[in-house]
């Protein structure tokens, strides 16, 4: 299979409306199209081949382990869930690195949160966003407090939020480029003057450079996130290729796209060819979704800052430009963080190793703390509080067990 | 995976981090998680609200077998089987059902896991907060009466408390259970090579109420599947007879904590074949919409059936005869390696079929 033809469709142009055109109709329409397209994605005997295949190029690799690295929870989410590492050849170690948003929120830009709920503004963020540690606990700890913080499920509804009040609402924005987009969305979209952002968003390419130049990395190919590229556009990691020399496939998250994209990353590693190859053409062109990415740009810069327990990442912060700084938190509040800082930390969170988990060197088994201490219901780290964590993915579906 | 188990032990040893108790939580009290019916339940059981009564000779299945109810030997031979549940639940009134439904059937199975299909006859105790409406009340009662007649029992006896405002959320309900039978069915009978039998769709009770409580609609409605089993469970005996070796019904914490338990009473390892296990597409969906596995998700009119492999096919017969196990399946297979572990096979792969720790909560972002 060469790169170029990868996935399990063969082509951009399937499953989607065509494909539920040929499917027959009883019912109801919407719900068959959906699960024939999810059928097609979640072939048994489709997935055995691509994972045949695989086998096949580790043994003419003839190493082990080669280690690949995606960059995104929802690929580990679907790789746990369809139990995909038991049908991976041995040989083939896929590492999760820094790919959970919430995760690698650090611990100053949570602190800022919770000083501004504190201080009696209202804040509105994700809900996973609420039970990240920061030094002096986490935001839903200043709830508890009596502090007021809303869980809202876009920037949308916060903004929706200040629409229906006069007081001050901040929404406390994570993620990567795909959520950024949304973000800016709304600050275009003329917010009333209490909306404002207080910006935890990351960006994906330039800790893909961080985790490649690592000393104890092994990495050997990076599997970049579909939905991600969809706006970026496959070609934003050809500059990374060129510098580092290592492959880049961008993959889709049902079972086989991940296979496809697994086979062909493992095909140009064992062919030594460094390239970007795009898997998931039915979502991902090379240029991207131009007018996201001019939206994104227009509010957004970047900005060096750390990502929590990985490095600091040049360029790897998202901030509001100069020109929305009447909706930035930052320069709209005195946020004042230090005197959180009267808390001790616990001791557990020094006992914690998420950041050596996140860049690929650790494993949640080989921390202490692991479904001992650190549970989904009483999280230590961030990587057990967010459903796109590896430690919460690893205790919802069992780790990696040799099955 | 077996060096890395060895890594934590040892990482766990060195650093002295050990599970506390029933559990992290608030020292020395009692969490929202020891009701969820997972693994702080059981420690709280073992460690607390069973001490001093294990000491104490029991003629038959007493509280240390953990089973859904207790059978105590008769004089004149067979055996009298008990139950009781306490019933919250919000809202008290969900699609498909409501508490005094629930209560009734939750009592009825519980005895049918035992082996007891046909009660005798139920308790009600009924404590009740202060402006319940009259109206709301007599609603709970109708779907009693209506639960108890398709189980063919009633209730015997019985007990009102009203308790100011403030003091109790509403109504709580409290049933028993009795019943006779010549032959006891535990939750612990499997062994290798015995199939697993699910009576119908997973997962349709604890999504209904989710679905509810966040107001998500779907194409076709979500339905609790609360309702008393004991006559499809008494078909169930009738075709298999001795063969039938296991029941437990799937409640709080799923198909998985049920097979978990079965697993690690009988010391045998359950593979469960995921295509195979009935799940509603709407069901399916509203779980991946809400990030749950409607393998965490409670059951209330739905068995797994343990069987030696010679009966399967007459037993699936016979479930699939009754109108409530028409969509019965046979969903997973006994073994010896590994005893207490639950996998998964997705079609797609392996995994393990982890046990829920907590209540489910819906992901939000």
């Amino acid at each position: 299979m060469s790169g170029a033809d990868a996935g399990p469709v063969g082509t951009a142009s399937g499953p989607g409306p065509a494909a539920a055109g040929r499917a027959p109709r009883p019912a109801s329409a919407a719900r068959v199209s959906k699960d024939a397209a999810e059928l097609r994605f979640r072939d048994p005997e489709r997935a055995r081949e691509l994972a045949g295949a695989l086998e096949g190029v580790c043994r003419q690799i003839g190493r082990s382990p080669v280690s690949v690295m995606h960059v995104c929870g929802s690929h580990e989410q679907s790789i746990a869930k369809f139990g995909l590492r038991a049908i991976l050849p041995d040989a083939l170690d896929v590492i999760m690195g820094p790919g959970c948003p919430v995760c690698v929120t650090d611990v100053p830009e949570v602190d800022e949160a919770v000083a501004l709920a504190q201080d009696g503004v209202r804040m509105a963020s994700y809900g996973d966003m609420l039970r990240v540690p920061g030094s002096a606990g986490s935001l839903s700890d200043a709830q508890a407090r009596g502090a007021r913080v809303d869980v809202v499920y876009s920037p949308a509804d916060a903004v929706e939020l200040a629409r229906g009040t006069d007081e001050e609402i901040v929404f406390f924005a994570s993620g990567f480029e795909t959520t950024a987009v949304a973000t800016a969305a709304v600050i275009l979209d003329d917010p009333p003057p209490n909306f404002s952002v207080l910006s935890s968003h990351k960006y994906i390419p330039p800790v893909m450079e961080i985790v490649a130049e690592m000393p104890h990395t092994r990495v050997e190919g990076f599997l970049a996130a579909g939905h991600a590229a969809a706006i970026t556009g496959s070609a934003i990691f050809e500059r990374f290729v060129e510098r580092h020399g290592l492959p880049v496939v961008v993959a889709g998250f049902e079972p086989l796209d991940i296979l496809a994209g697994l086979l062909t990353l493992a095909e140009l590693v064992r062919d030594g060819t460094p390239a970007v190859v795009n898997t998931f053409p039915r979502c991902v062109t090379r240029e991207g979704n131009r007018n996201a990415q001019e939206q994104m740009w227009k509010v957004f810069r970047t900005t060096g800052g750390r990502w929590r327990g990985i490095a600091h990442v040049p360029n790897g912060n998202l901030r509001l430009r100069d020109e929305f700084a009447k909706f930035d938190a930052r320069r709209r509040f005195d946020i004042d963080v230090r005197r959180l800082w009267d808390y001790a930390p616990s001791q557990l969170t020094q006992v914690c190793i998420c950041g050596d988990i996140m860049a690929g060197i650790a494993a949640p088994t080989d921390c202490p703390l692991y479904g001992e201490a650190c549970r989904p219901d009483t999280p230590v780290g961030a990587c057990m509080v967010s459903t796109e964590g590896t430690c919460r993915i690893w205790h919802q579906y069992g780790g990696h067990p040799d099955l | 995976m077996e060096r890395r188990v060895e890594e934590r032990a040892k990482g766990a040893d060195r650093t002295a981090v050990r599970r506390n108790g029933s559990g992290p939580g608030i020292a020395g009290a009692v969490t929202l998680n020891h009701g969820a019916g997972g693994v702080p339940m059981r420690l709280l059981i073992e460690e607390t609200l069973s001490a001093g009564y294990l000491e104490h000779p029991v003629d038959g299945i007493g509280l240390a077998a953990m089973d859904d109810g207790a059978a105590l030997r008769l004089p004149g031979g067979g055996w009298l089987v008990v139950t009781t549940d306490s019933h919250v639940v919000h809202p008290y009134r969900f699609p498909g059902g409501d508490i005094g439904r629930l209560a009734v059937a939750g009592t009825v199975n519980d005895l049918a896991m035992m082996g007891a299909t046909e009660p005798l006859g139920l308790t009600c105790a009924l404590i009740l907060e202060e402006g319940f409406p009259r109206a709301e009340l007599e609603a709970v009662q109708a779907s009693m009466v209506e639960a108890c007649r398709e189980a063919g029992t009633t209730v015997v006896t019985g007990d009102t408390k009203v308790m100011g405002r403030g003091e109790v959320d509403g109504i709580v309900l409290n049933t028993a259970g009795v019943a006779v039978t010549s032959k006891v069915v535990t939750d612990a009978g499997l062994r290798p090579g015995d199939r697993i039998l699910v009576t119908g769709t997973v997962g349709d009770h604890g999504i209904a109420l989710m679905a509810r409580r966040h107001d998500l609609e779907f194409d076709e409605e979500l339905l609790s599947d609360v309702a008393p089993i004991n006559a499809l469970v008494r078909a169930a005996l009738a075709a298999g007879g001795d063969e039938v070796v296991a029941l437990k019904d799937p409640t709080r914490g799923g198909v998985a904590s049920a097979l978990h338990e079965m697993a690690e009473k009988a010391r045998v390892s359950i593979l469960v074949h995921e295509p195979e296990v009935p799940v509603r597409p709407s069901v399916r969906a509203a779980a991946e919409m809400l990030g749950l596995d409607p393998f965490h998700i409670a059951n209330e009119g739905k068995a797994l059936v343990g069987v030696r492999p010679g009966a399967v096919d007459a037993v699936l017969e016979a479930l699939r005869a009754h109108p409530l196990g028409a969509e019965a399946a046979v969903i997973g297979t006994c073994g010896e390696d590994h005893p207490g572990r639950v996998v998964l096979d997705t079609g797609l792969g392996r995994r393990l079929l982890t046990e829920p720790v907590g209540e489910p909560l819906p992901r939000i972002c």
